[in-house]
C-alpha cells in the first residue's frame, strides 16, 4: 500500500473525532449498564437472580485461589523488602504497619483489580466479541431482548459484589503472608505481630480500599463489555479486543487509583 | 390483499457508500415475499432494517400502520415481540440447551409458570421436527437442526411475521428442501407473513409468493414468480440463468492493477 502524506492539522482532527466518538459510546454503555443493574430491577422488580449467581461464582469462586496465592506472596515480600530498611534504623515491629496499612489501603485492591481485569475483564470481552460475532447479539435484539440488560448487567452486579469479597480476602491473606514471614524470618514475636496490626489499622483503612474495589470492579466490567461490543469482524478482532481489554482495563485501574488515591489523602 | 410491510424511499449508507438507494416495495399479509440478489446487494442489510436493528438515513418503514424507523429502542422491543427471526448461521445462545434457546424469549416477556413454557418449548421442537433434542447443547446440532432450532425460537412467541436470513446457506439439498418444506407449512397453517433473503434458484421457486429482487442496492424488481421468470430486465435474466458477469477491466487494466506500486 502506497503511504499516504496526511496533513498534520487533518491528523489531530481524525484522533479527536475518534477519540469523541469512543467517549460517546463508552457513556452510552455505561448510562445503558447502570440502568439496566441499579435502576430496572426497581422499575420493572425483575432481577436476573440465576445469572448474576452464576457470574458470582465464575468472578469471585473461582478466583479464591489465585487471589489467595498472590496476596499471600506480597504481604511476605512487602515484609521481607521493609525489613531490610527498617532494620537499618532498628524499626523491625513497624514491618506489621507497613504491611497491614498498605496492603488494605493499596496493594489488596489493586493486586485484586488486576487478576480480575486478566481472569474476568478479558473473558467478558471475549464472550460478548464472539456472541456479536456469531450475530447472537442481533439475534437476542431481535428477540427484544436488551443486551447489556441480558449480558452485561448479571456480570456487572456481581462484580459489584465480589470485587470488594476478593479485596477482603486478599487483605487477610496478604497480611497473614507479612506475619507468616515477620515470625519465621525476621524474628518478630507473634503477639507483638498482631498487636501492632491491630493498632496501626483504622477502619477508614479498610473502607477506603473497598471503595476503591468497588470502582475498580466497575471498570474493568464497562471496558470489557465495551471492547466486546465493539468487535465487528471474526475471530482475530475478538482476540484483539480480548488483549486490549486487558491493556486499558488495567490503565484505567491504575488512573483511577491515583485519583482515589489523592481524593483519601485529602479528605479522610 | 391487506399490505402487511411497505418501505418507502430506503436509504442507507456505510461512510460515504450508499448501501440501500431509494427502496419501494411493499409485503402482503399471509404470503411469502423471497428478497433476492447477489452476494453483497444489500438483501441482508435490507432485512436488519425491516427488523429494526439498523436506522435509514432516510426512508420510511411501515409495519402493522407504524413507522418502525420512529420507534424508540424501547417501543422497537415491543414491536419485535411480534416477530421471529431466523440468522444466517441459526444464532442460538451457544451457553445454553435447546431447550433453554427456545424458552428464552418466553421467559424473558412472558410471565408464565415453567410447566407451561416446558410445554409451549416442547410444541415448538414438536412442529420442526426437533423433538428429544431439547437437552442438546446448539454445538452437538448438525447445520440443519441448528436452522430448525431457530425457527423454534423465532416461532416462540407466536410471531405475525417470519424473517429467514439465508437460510439454506450451507445445507445439503435434501435438508435444504425439508427446511423449505417446514417455511410453507408455516406459511400454509399459521397464516404468517414471511420475508425469505436468498440467492438459492430452487428453493426461491419452491417457496415464494412474490420476489423483490437488488442489484448493488436498487430495486430492480418486485413482482411474482412467473413475472420474475418472464421479466425482461437484463440483470434478472442473469441470475435465473447463471450468467456470470462480463469482466469489468480489459488485459491491460488488469496488467496495470497487478504491476502498480
Amino acid at each position: 500500500m502506497p503511504l499516504k502524506i496526511v496533513n498534520p492539522i487533518a491528523i489531530v482532527g481524525i484522533k479527536t473525532v475518534n477519540i469523541l466518538s469512543i467517549i460517546k459510546n463508552v457513556s452510552i454503555l455505561i448510562n445503558e449498564i447502570f440502568y439496566w443493574t441499579l435502576i430496572s430491577p426497581f422499575k420493572t422488580g425483575k432481577l436476573r437472580l440465576k445469572s448474576t449467581f452464576s457470574e458470582m461464582v465464575k468472578i469471585g469462586y473461582n478466583s479464591v485461589p489465585i487471589v489467595v496465592v498472590i496476596s499471600f506472596f506480597v504481604g511476605m515480600i512487602l515484609a521481607l523488602q521493609s525489613a531490610y530498611q527498617l532494620k537499618k534504623v532498628g524499626a523491625l515491629i513497624y514491618v506489621a504497619n507497613l504491611v497491614g496499612v498498605s496492603l488494605t489501603r493499596e496493594l489488596g485492591p489493586i493486586i485484586t483489580a488486576i487478576l480480575i481485569a486478566g481472569r474476568s475483564g478479558s473473558s467478558f470481552a471475549a464472550e460478548i466479541g464472539s456472541m456479536k460475532s456469531a450475530e447472537e447479539i442481533d439475534a437476542l435484539r431481535s428477540m427484544g431482548i436488551n443486551p447489556v440488560s441480558f449480558l452485561v448487567s448479571p456480570k456487572m452486579m456481581a462484580m459489584l459484589i465480589m470485587a470488594p469479597c476478593l479485596t477482603i480476602i486478599a487483605d487477610f491473606i496478604g497480611i497473614f503472608g507479612g506475619f507468616v514471614l515477620s515470625i519465621t524470618a525476621v524474628g518478630i514475636h507473634p503477639h507483638s505481630y498482631i498487636q501492632q496490626t491491630i493498632n496501626a489499622l483504622m477502619v477508614k483503612d479498610v473502607i477506603t480500599g473497598l471503595v476503591k474495589s468497588i470502582a475498580f470492579g466497575a471498570i474493568i466490567t464497562v471496558v470489557g463489555a465495551y471492547h466486546g461490543f465493539q468487535v465487528t469482524g471474526g475471530a482475530e478482532e475478538v482476540g484483539m479486543r480480548t488483549t486490549a481489554s486487558v491493556v486499558s482495563s488495567i490503565f484505567m485501574v491504575i488512573v483511577f487509583d491515583l485519583f482515589f488515591t489523592v481524593l483519601f489523602y485529602y479528605f479522610t | 390483499m391487506d399490505e402487511k410491510i411497505v418501505v418507502k424511499n430506503l436509504v442507507t449508507r456505510y461512510g460515504n457508500k450508499t448501501i440501500l438507494k431509494d427502496i419501494s416495495f411493499s409485503v402482503q399479509q399471509g404470503r411469502i415475499t423471497a428478497i433476492v440478489g447477489g452476494s453483497g446487494c444489500g438483501k441482508s442489510t435490507l432485512l436488519k432494517h425491516i427488523i429494526g436493528l439498523l436506522k435509514p438515513a432516510s426512508g420510511e418503514i411501515w409495519i402493522n400502520g407504524k413507522d418502525i424507523t420512529k420507534l424508540s429502542e424501547m417501543q422497537l422491543n415491543d414491536f419485535r415481540k411480534s416477530i421471529g427471526v431466523l440468522f444466517q448461521g441459526a444464532a442460538l445462545l451457544n451457553s445454553m440447551t435447546i431447550e433453554d434457546n427456545v424458552a428464552l424469549p418466553i421467559r424473558e416477556h412472558t410471565h408464565l409458570n415453567e410447566a407451561t413454557i416446558k410445554i409451549m418449548v416442547k410444541m415448538k421442537l414438536d412442529l420442526v421436527g426437533l423433538s428429544g433434542f431439547g437437552d442438546f447443547y446448539p454445538s452437538q446440532l448438525s447445520g440443519g437442526m441448528k436452522k430448525r432450532a431457530g425457527i423454534a425460537r423465532a416461532m416462540a412467541l407466536d410471531p405475525e411475521m417470519l424473517f429467514f436470513d439465508e437460510p439454506q446457506a450451507g445445507l445439503d439439498p435434501i435438508t435444504s428442501a425439508g427446511l423449505d418444506a417446514l417455511i410453507l407449512k408455516l406459511r400454509d397453517i399459521f397464516k404468517m407473513t414471511i420475508i425469505v433473503v436468498t440467492h438459492e434458484l430452487h428453493s426461491l421457486f419452491t417457496i415464494a409468493d412474490t420476489i423483490v429482487m437488488l442489484d448493488k442496492g436498487e430495486l430492480i424488481f418486485e413482482g411474482t414468480v412467473e413475472q420474475f421468470k418472464n421479466a425482461q430486465d437484463d440483470r434478472v435474466k442473469r441470475f435465473i440463468t447463471r450468467t456470470p458477469e462480463d469482466e469489468n477491466y480489459c488485459p491491460e487494466d488488469y496488467f496495470n492493477i497487478l504491476t502498480a506500486d
